[in-house]
Order: C-alpha cells, then sequence, then structure tokens
C-alpha cells in the first residue's frame, strides 16, 4: 500500500459503475467532505454517451499538496458494477484495494487487493437504499485514514437543508461504512500520512465550465444564446441558472446559426456576447464568425472540444478543432485563440476575451474540451480586484462612421440609440459608413483596415508560462487543459532538466516564444490530436519545428504517470 | 413627421427600373413617418437578396446580415435595447428557404419585431431560380420542367403556430400595404406581413396584372380573432386573400425573460452579486 502514502500524489479513488448508480453522489459527497476537512482534491470523470447503464468512471485524487491531472494509477477503486473490472483493467495492479459488493467483485480477475463490502445490505438496516452511497463514502475516509470526528460537520453540511432525520441517517450511514473498513483499512495498511492544510477549507471548488462562466461573467457577459451540445452545454446551463440576478439574458436558440447570428446582433446593440459549443456547432457557426470578422463585430465564442469528425465520440475529451477555429469562417480577417490550462486561468481568460473582442472588435474564441469542462480541483478564490467595466461604445454623433478609417483599423463602435448618428453594419464589403460598396480600391482599404486590427491586438499577447527548470536541456510544449499533466508528469520523472512552456494563446502564436524553444536542446510538442496541430501552426508562424511529438487522440486525456515515464524514454 | 426624414438623397440604388420594391420603399417611408418613428431609434434588420437591401435606401440603423438570418439578430437586438423598433425584412427566399428555421422559431419566441417579407416568388438576386413561394409549374433555368414542390404557405404555418400577428398584402394596394405595415409595428410581439411584389426581371408568371387579378381585400367583417376561420382563408390558394389574417395577445419575448426596458450597454456589472457567487463556491 506504498500507493497510499504517497507524498507527492496522494491518493487516487476511481468511483466505477453504470450511469445512474450514484457515482456522482458519491463523488459530490466525498470531494466536499475532504475539501471542508482540509484535503486538496481533483475529481474528473470519463462516460459514455447514454442516460442509463454503460460503464463510467470518476477519478478523485486527495493530497495535502494540490493534485490538479488525470493520472492512471487506482490505490482505491470503488466497483458499482462487475463491468468495471474490464473497463479498467489496464489501471489495476496488485495494490489497488477493490472494494465492493460480493457479487460486483465476482467480475475482477486475481489483480488486486479485495475487500467485499455489503453496502446495499447496510442500507437496507438503516431503511433505504438511497443510504448505500453514503455508506461507500464512509468506508472510503475509512480507507484514507480520516477520522470519523473530523467529517460530522462537513456532512450536515453537505446535507444542509435536508430534514433532521436524513441527516441522522446519513451520519449513521457514514458511521457504518467506517466500520465496515476498520479491517480491510489494518489489512492493506491504508490511510495517509499527510495531514490536510486548513487553508484549502476557504479555497473555491470548481470545474472547467464554471470557472468560464464565471469568467464571462467578470467580463460583463450579459447575453448568451446557445444550442446544446456536449460538453460545452454546462456553460449555459451554468449562466442560465447564475447569470439572471445579474441581469444576464440566457437563449436557447433553434440551432447553432442562429445562436451565433444573435450573438453578433446582441453585441450590435450594446450587449456583451457570447456563445458556447462544441466542434459539430462551431462548424455550423463558421459563417457567424466571417459575419463577426466583415461587421467588426465582437464576438466571444467558447469551444468545448470533443473527438470527431462529425459527431465522434461526444462524452469524450481531444484537442482536435484548433484548425477548426483558426481557419472558419471564409474570407480574411483577425481572430483571436485562447486556450486556458488552469481554472484560474479559464476566469481570467473569458474575462479577458470579452475585453479583447470589445477593443478590437475581432471574434474571441475560447478553447477548452471535455476534459477541462468536466474536471475540477481546489483552487485560489478568483478574484475580481481591479476589475472595472470598460466600456468601448461611443456616443455617436450625426456625422458618425461605423468604419472610420484609423491608423490602428479600429474605428469607434457606436450602438443604435445611443447619440445622434446611425449606425449601419454590413456583411458586404462597404465604405466607412457601413453602405454596400463595389470600389475596389475601398475594398482594398477595408480590408488592410481590418487586418491591421491584429497587429494592434497583439499588444495584448497572452505569453506562454514556462513551468520548471530555469536552466532546462529539454522542452515540452503544451497547450490548454494539458497544463496540470505535463506539469505533474516532469515533477513526478523527477527530471530536473525539463521545463514545460504552455500556451494559453494559441493564436496568434507569441513570437517572443521562439526564444524560449531555441534555448533548449531537445524539444516535443504534446497534443490530445492525431496531427499536432499546434505544432503545425508553430511552423507556421515561428518557423519552429519540436525533435518529437506526443500525441494521443482515443477520447482520453493524457495521464501524468504514463507521461512522466515517457519523458524518461524520451529524454 | 414628413416621409423626407428617411431619404438617403441621391444614390444609386441597385434595384431593377420598374421593381416593385420602389413602391415598397416609398410605403415602408411614409407609414414609418405617420407612425413617428425617428431613424435613430429604428433599427433595419436584412438578409441577402434584392429585398435584402432596403436598409441600404432609407435612412436608419441596419444590421445588413446574412442570407436567410435576419430574424436572429433582430430577436437579439430588440432584447438587448428594448426602446429601439426593429424590423427584419428580406425577401421570400432569404426568410422561407435560408430562414425557414428561424422563421419557424421567432414566431415561436415572439419578440416584439416586425417581419416584413417582400414574396415575389422567385429568387431575384442570383437571377430567377424558384423560391419557396413559387407556384407549381413556374419554369426557370433550374426547374426546367416547371416547379413540382408544394409552395410554402407562410400564413398557414403562422396562423399555425398561434403568431401574434399574420398579415398579406400586396403591393399593389398601396394603401392597404401602409395600413397593415403600420398596425404590424404597432403589435406587441411578432408580427408577420407576407408582401406580395412583382418581379418584373424573373417573374414573368406572376405580374402586376396576375396580383391585380388573383388577390382580394377580406372582408371588412372579418375577425381576426379567429383563428379557425384565418387559418381555412390562409390555405386557400386559388385567389389570395389580403389583410389581417389573425392576431392574438400575449406577452412578448422581451417580456417573457423579464429584461426590462434598459438597454444593456447601459446596465453596470452587480460586483457585489458575482463577488458573493464566486464566494459560493468557496463554502
Ligand atoms: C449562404 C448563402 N447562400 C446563397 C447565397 C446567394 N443568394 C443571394 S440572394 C439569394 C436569394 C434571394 O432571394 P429572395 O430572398 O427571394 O430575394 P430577392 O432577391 O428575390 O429579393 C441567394 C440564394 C448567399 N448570399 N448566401
Ligand atoms: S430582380 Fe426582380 S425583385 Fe429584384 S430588383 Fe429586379 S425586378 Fe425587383
Amino acid at each position: 500500500m506504498n500507493a497510499l502514502r504517497s507524498e507527492n500524489s496522494g491518493v487516487s479513488i476511481v468511483l466505477c459503475g453504470q450511469a445512474g448508480q450514484g457515482i456522482q453522489t458519491v463523488e459530490k459527497l466525498l470531494t466536499s467532505i475532504l475539501k471542508a476537512s482540509g484535503w486538496n482534491v481533483f475529481a474528473t470523470k470519463e462516460y459514455m454517451s447514454r442516460i442509463r447503464g454503460g460503464t463510467n468512471s470518476t477519478l478523485i485524487r486527495v493530497g495535502s499538496k494540490p493534485v490538479r491531472g488525470f493520472i492512471n494509477r487506482i490505490d482505491v477503486l470503488a466497483a458499482l458494477d462487475k463491468s468495471a473490472g474490464g473497463h479498467l483493467a489496464k489501471r489495476i495492479s496488485p495494490e489497488t484495494v477493490i472494494m465492493g459488493e460480493k457479487e460486483v467483485l465476482s467480475g475482477f480477475g486475481d489483480t488486486g487487493s479485495f475487500f467485499e463490502a455489503g453496502f446495499s445490505q447496510a442500507a437496507k438496516d438503516l431503511g433505504g437504499k438511497v443510504y448505500a452511497n453514503t455508506v461507500a463514502v464512509g468506508a472510503l475516509l475509512r480507507l484514507l485514514g480520516i477520522p470519523a470526528e473530523e467529517v460530522k460537520e462537513p456532512l450536515e453540511r453537505f446535507f444542509g437543508g435536508k430534514s433532521d432525520e436524513i441527516i441522522e441517517k446519513n451520519q449513521q450511514a457514514l458511521q457504518k461504512g467506517f466500520e465496515m473498513a476498520e479491517k480491510p483499512a489494518e489489512d492493506f495498511g491504508a490511510g495517509l500520512k499527510l495531514s490536510g492544510e486548513p487553508d484549502v477549507q476557504g479555497r473555491m471548488l470548481v470545474n472547467g465550465a464554471q470557472a468560464v462562466g464565471l469568467g464571462a461573467l467578470a467580463g460583463g457577459c450579459n447575453f448568451i444564446s446557445s444550442y446544446p451540445m456536449s460538453p460545452s452545454t454546462a456553460v449555459l446551463a451554468f449562466l442560465a441558472q447564475n447569470g439572471g440576478g445579474l441581469g444576464l439574458i440566457a437563449e436557447q436558440a433553434e440551432d447553432e446559426i442562429a445562436a451565433v447570428n444573435m450573438a453578433v446582433g446582441a453585441w450590435y446593440a450594446g450587449a456583451r456576447a457570447m456563445i458556447t459549443t462544441s466542434g459539430g456547432g462551431f462548424a455550423l457557426m463558421s459563417e457567424g464568425v466571417s459575419l463577426a470578422g466583415m461587421m467588426e463585430s465582437p464576438l466571444v465564442m467558447h469551444l468545448a472540444q470533443r473527438p470527431g469528425p462529425a459527431t465522434g465520440l461526444p462524452t469524450r475529451t481531444e484537442q482536435g478543432d484548433l484548425e477548426l477555429a483558426l481557419y472558419s469562417g471564409h474570407g480574411e480577417f483577425p481572430r483571436i485563440i485562447l486556450a486556458p490550462g488552469t481554472l484560474s486561468e479559464a476566469f481570467s481568460l473569458a474575462k479577458k476575451a470579452f475585453d479583447t473582442a470589445d477593443k478590437y472588435q475581432v471574434p474571441v474564441i475560447i478553447l477548452t474540451d471535455q476534459y477541462f469542462m468536466d474536471s475540477y480541483y481546489n483552487t485560489e478564490t478568483f478574484s475580481l480586484e481591479g476589475l472595472k467595466k470598460s466600456s468601448y461604445i461611443t456616443k455617436t454623433d450625426k456625422d458618425y462612421l461605423r468604419y472610420k478609417l484609423t491608423e490602428n483599423g479600429i474605428s469607434p463602435r457606436g450602438v443604435p440609440g445611443f447619440g445622434e448618428g446611425l449606425v449601419c453594419q454590413d456583411s458586404d464589403e462597404h465604405d466607412q459608413q457601413g453602405r454596400i460598396t463595389e470600389d475596389l480600391e475601398l475594398r482594398v482599404k477595408m480590408n488592410d483596415k481590418r487586418l491591421k486590427k491584429l497587429e494592434a491586438a497583439k499588444a495584448e499577447t497572452v505569453q506562454p508560462s514556462l513551468v520548471g527548470a530555469e536552466d532546462y536541456e529539454n522542452i515540452i510544449v503544451c497547450w490548454g487543459s494539458n497544463y496540470n499533466i505535463v506539469k505533474e508528469a516532469i515533477e513526478l520523472s523527477g527530471r530536473s532538466d525539463t521545463a514545460m512552456l504552455h500556451f494559453s494563446q494559441v493564436y496568434p502564436v507569441p513570437e517572443k516564444a521562439i526564444e524560449k524553444l531555441k534555448r533548449a536542446k531537445k524539444t516535443a510538442v504534446l497534443e490530445n490530436n492525431a496531427t499536432g496541430q499546434f505544432a503545425k501552426l508553430l511552423k507556421l508562424q515561428l518557423d519552429f519545428e519540436p525533435d518529437e511529438k506526443i500525441l494521443k487522440y482515443n477520447g482520453m486525456p493524457f495521464a501524468a504517470d504514463a507521461l512522466s515515464e515517457k519523458i524518461n524514454e524520451m529524454f | 413627421m414628413n416621409a423626407d426624414k428617411f431619404d438617403m438623397g441621391n444614390i444609386d440604388i441597385a434595384w431593377c427600373p420598374g421593381c416593385g420594391n420602389f413602391s415598397i420603399l416609398d410605403v415602408l417611408k411614409d407609414s414609418l413617418a405617420e407612425l413617428e418613428i425617428s431613424p435613430e431609434q429604428l433599427v433595419m434588420v436584412s438578409g441577402i437578396g434584392q429585398a435584402a437591401k432596403i436598409p441600404h435606401y432609407l435612412k436608419a440603423n441596419f444590421f445588413n446580415g446574412l442570407h436567410g438570418r435576419a430574424l436572429s439578430p433582430a430577436t437579439a437586438i430588440k432584447v438587448s435595447s428594448p426602446s429601439l423598433t426593429v424590423i427584419a425584412e428580406s425577401g421570400d427566399g432569404d426568410m422561407y428557404g435560408e430562414g425557414g428555421n428561424h422563421f419557424i422559431h421567432t414566431i415561436r419566441r415572439n419578440p416584439n419585431i416586425t417581419n416584413i417579407v417582400h414574396d415575389n416568388m422567385v429568387y431575384g438576386l442570383t437571377k430567377g431560380q424558384a423560391s419557396p413561394t413559387s407556384r407549381p409549374g413556374f419554369k426557370t433555368g433550374v426547374q426546367i420542367n416547371g416547379v413540382v414542390l408544394e409552395p410554402f404557405n407562410p400564413l398557414a404555418v403562422a396562423i399555425g403556430l398561434d403568431a401574434g400577428f399574420a398579415a398579406r398584402t400586396s403591393i399593389t394596394d398601396k394603401e392597404l400595404t401602409k395600413d397593415i405595415i403600420k398596425q404590424a409595428v404597432r403589435h406587441n410581439g411578432y408580427a408577420l406581413v407576407d408582401l406580395l411584389q412583382p418581379c418584373p426581371s424573373f417573374n414573368k408568371v406572376n405580374n402586376y396584372k396576375w396580383f391585380k387579378e388573383n388577390t382580394y381585400r377580406l372582408e371588412d367583417t372579418h375577425d381576426p380573432s379567429e383563428r379557425d376561420r384565418a387559418f381555412s382563408l390562409a390555405c386557400k390558394t386559388d385567389k389570395l386573400a389580403l389583410g389581417v389574417f389573425y392576431k392574438s395577445q400575449k406577452p412578448s419575448f422581451e417580456e417573457n425573460i423579464s429584461a426590462g426596458p434598459e438597454p444593456l450597454h447601459e446596465k453596470r456589472l452587480d460586483t457585489d452579486k458575482l463577488e458573493s457567487l464566486i464566494k459560493s463556491f468557496a463554502s
């Protein structure tokens, strides 16, 4: 049971079973109790595209140090269904403690340390099947070596608002679980040696979707129109549920085409609008990206990637849509693509997206993915410090020109009804007033004006972060959701000659990055796709070519532990 | 108010000589003037096509967007800045063909906008292909043996969906057209005006004479609150009735989502509320 005492990577617990069996309840209860008692937690899930049945799993990591990424290793497996054995076979080792009901354990081979637990009987004794999940949580907490007294209060808080009877029953269920795991815990020598950090308690526990949603609100987002598509829907739902009190309008459009055209219309009238979608929906929105390009409309688009082409693997993860985001929409016009690596970055970049879009009147695309949307961990509470509502809207005068030719290409943007002028926006090539033109000289001027804005926007470029050894020999380049995975993999590899260069702005590629890349003896680009889309972009924009590419596209995220071995093989 | 207020002065207009679009433009200006709407408070939204160029020929704010997409931005503009008068105006191909899905769902959504559709039963700007409202047998360079598809019936669809306001008129009857446009703009909620229009360049069948001979005004006794009657009138296509077929009073989209009268660009972010939302994730 060495794994259970790992200083660096804490304990890794996997819950596995069918959809509808209550995995999410266990996950929620366990993480909130652990976090409330001062433990760092991380959770992420992988699931099938179905509502009931199938085999789904959730990874929960607990540590006294921050734990923030996916790993393959399983220390404790709570199996709710026989199929867990086959589903997770490659991740189970002799040291994995597998707990579950008798008939569920029969679905496993010989590998693993087994702990037969009668959750349903215990629940029945307490008066109902509903308590089975709480019994399981009690057993897990005992295996982690967390004292029962410590979790009494957090449990009460979790069930806050429920009747005294329900709270009492759940306390008993938890206690039952503790007792059940008493002997196995001793047999397996389980228990965390580390202690929790009290200051974890006050931190936030959010997932990627919530971080993007909160960032959007901080960026002044007051309009969202979207059409549901996994894994992006959570942002729409989050804003619909939490934005109302802040005056946000949320509309489920009839399709993605309507959604994006609404968003451009809303910006025109002075709203700060966004859409959220996945690859298939973004493909439909291409015309809106192009419209924003021509109209010089600000637009914020959140694209949560999943494997394609077409409907692909609807509930899995991939970084396969960078090129879609980059080249979507016909014609030539500027855009900016951001890809947050951490939750706090998701907050700050979503906020920034609105400002940048507004200031330069360009589409800004936030690229995340299923893994990022569905993962959560405790993080520093997002700060609103220094937040000022920066409005770039001009009050118009009689002679107002929507597309006034200016030095840097940015024309003051008015909105209808605010001032004496008229605001005319056109999807056709237009003159300074916004009226259709077929003056070909003016066409060139207008095109130049639009493209020039990208140069201006470069002032706001988000520089990549270099993490790890200062005097590195090797660099692993990654972007978006791989931040925490690569960071941890390098730590686990124990290599002091290797660093990570993580890009949170993938387009335009920050030019200065080339200096850091050139200083490395050996470089690798790591991406969750099959063709190395960001590597291609690095070649195009920086004329940089890595020595290696590490690519994964089976629908699962990279695993920090497997990656650390790969690093040691490669460098 | 004088209709000159909406004049663009001496501009180059891309419509064909003799086209019904010119009269539509004139009637629209008169209607707006009589409604006392100022150009600064008016937003004309259109898609793409010959009809869709109308915002360029009238002095007002405008959003001349993409083919088929006038209704989506129009809805968003209205809800983001509710005191504006928003008119979505385009051709039959634009609204009923490329924009068909939005047409259906905008009726369901019921934003307080006016939707004027220049229905010339043909695609003008792409030079004469069939439109969704082209009549069976209509021959074009694409439909070489004549249209075989059942024509789209905007009135029947709108009434079927319980639209707030559904009317048909023809530019061959200017007085009626003006009256209907004014009623449509005044109506609280989505208002459809299917506006029959001859296209002398590409529709030689449904010309001025044809519209005169094949349309008639609804009787004064017609009660627009009677949905069944309105629907059965809409289904009659041998001769086309003109007038307000159907009206129903119901809350608009903006009222339903309680957006409030203040435009979104004037609203300030309540940072205290956001702060407490953020904090709720830390407990
Ligand atoms: C996405 C897209 N598809 C096709 C076109 C080409 N197009 C321009 S106008 C038009 C039809 C317009 O017909 P209608 O709305 O009836 O207007 P009219 O020109 O008759 O007034 C088409 C197909 C386009 N601009 N965009
Ligand atoms: S194509 Fe037809 S509808 Fe269009 S401007 Fe010419 S005549 Fe009018």
